[in-house]
């Protein structure tokens, strides 16, 4: 765990990458934690009736792993105020996401931070996500 | 599609915007730990706030789990089972659905014995729009998370398309030929990779203390000046190391691959791809020069193959 402190973070300071192997078991999981039994993100045939070569990430999870992605460099201070994510490209079993962040704004009154959060995968930019997080 | 030209079952749809998009519906379950570190697990959370045996905090990103609507035999479990607007689109035709847009904001954290309330508003349909799965509307859902004293704990902003598709499952793999990856471009490196289009090697020079660096950033890392300019290195060098990568294999690159680090002749050392020589056959020491590859159209990167002399 690092120590971010508010004082040094500057825009265009980078969060360290992060590049997750996203099989089937990791859908799977990421599907059933948050809740979500669509058919598209744990059921191949079912998928594929309807119309997707694979089973893919639900958007819990790719929002989960922006959260993660951000308390890898954060944790455990700060509080997260809000994730706003756009999803591209779906993330199919047996690809690799690529998290990559940056700083995009300092508020020195509210001490916020806005980091902005892209996940690429191999067809291409799967998520990307604005993060407002607060600092003690 | 104009307004005028919209289908009955469309208009009588867009007459319930901003009503209830479904009866307001409580966790089953209060927060709880179990459910976190289940949670955290699957995401590879370790933030240790969430995981304190004595006072744990939900991961805020966990605000819609608790009141999802969970597993059923019938297959209605999903995300969005029972939202205004569903069963209209699955008339319609279009079956299919796909999540584009959440934008989460969290009011308070979560403890343990916090039962959560969502109501959901539907917020509105769009005109057809013929996106890459095929021909759909986006639908639009205004969520609002309370606790167990109706206190506002979070909100959320939910898209999702619902789609007819367009393609058959076997033919689906084929129409998603994954393009080559891309670099993430900054402001820093632009220069770098305009150049590459140009077939050229620019490297970055510090303005105060003339010393080369790459890759390109804010500032030169030894004398912290910001002032720089661009060097067009001669393309020659010679291999410093290599690695020869057979894992994790990236579409767009032929395996097992040569990668370099390059002594440029100019002084300045940088991460490249080799061609034109066999995995068995790098050498440290290897004088090398630089190549440009056009690898889709309008996208030029750049590897080193073996040269003659030293």
């Amino acid at each position: 765990m690092s120590q971010v402190v508010f004082e040094r973070v500057q825009p265009g300071d980078r969060l360290p990458p992060l590049s997750v192997h996203v099989s089937a078991s990791v859908i799977v999981a990421g599907a059933t934690a948050s809740g979500d039994f669509e058919v598209v993100h744990h059921d191949v045939k079912g998928a594929q009736a309807r119309g997707t070569p694979d089973i893919f990430m639900n958007i819990l999870t790719s929002n989960g792993y922006v959260q993660r992605f951000v308390n890898d460099w954060l944790a455990p201070q700060g509080r997260i105020r809000s994730i706003d994510i756009r999803l591209g490209v779906p993330t199919f079993a047996g690809d690799t996401l690529h998290f990559a962040g940056v700083v995009k704004g300092k508020d020195e009154s509210q001490r916020t931070l806005e980091i902005e959060v892209t996940g690429t995968n191999g067809l291409g930019q799967h998520v990307l996500a604005s993060v407002q997080v607060a600092l003690p | 599609m104009s307004a005028a030209a919209a289908p009955d079952w469309l208009v009588q749809l867009r007459g319930r915007q901003g009503s209830p998009a479904a009866p307001a519906r409580t966790a089953t379950d209060p927060v709880n730990l179990p459910m976190i570190r289940r949670w955290c697990a699957a995401m590879g959370e370790r933030n240790p706030a969430y995981l304190d045996e004595q006072a744990p905090l939900a991961p805020p990103a966990m605000l819609e789990v608790w009141t999802m609507r969970g597993f059923t035999p019938d297959g209605s479990g999903g995300a969005v089972a029972r939202l205004t607007g569903i069963d209209e689109m699955d008339a319609a035709g279009f079956t299919a659905v796909v999540a584009t847009n959440l934008s989460q904001e969290y009011v308070r954290y979560l403890h343990p014995g916090d039962l959560v309330t969502q109501q959901v508003t539907f917020v509105g349909v769009s005109d057809q729009k013929q996106t890459a799965l095929g021909p759909g509307h986006f639908l639009d859902y205004r969520y609002e998370f309370t606790d167990q004293r109706g206190e506002v704990v979070g909100r959320m902003r939910f898209r999702i398309l619902k789609y007819r598709p367009t393609q058959v499952a076997a033919a689906a793999p084929a129409a998603m030929k994954p393009p080559h990856p891309r670099p993430a471009i900054t402001a820093d490196s632009a220069f770098f990779w305009d150049g590459l289009n140009q077939r050229r090697l620019l490297i970055r020079r510090c303005g105060q203390c003339a010393r080369l660096h790459h890759p390109p950033g804010p500032m030169c890392p030894v004398c912290h000046s910001q002032q720089w300019s661009v060097l067009e290195a001669s393309g020659r060098g010679t291999v410093h190391s290599y690695v020869i990568v057979h894992q994790p294999q990236m579409p767009g690159f032929r395996y097992p691959l040569p990668v370099a680090l390059v002594d440029l002749e100019e002084g300045v050392r940088l991460v490249a791809n080799l061609s034109g020589v066999g995995p068995e056959q790098v050498r440290i020491g290897m004088p090398v020069e630089v190549e440009f590859n056009e690898v889709e159209p309008g996208y030029v990167l750049y590897a080193f193959h073996p040269r003659a002399g030293g």
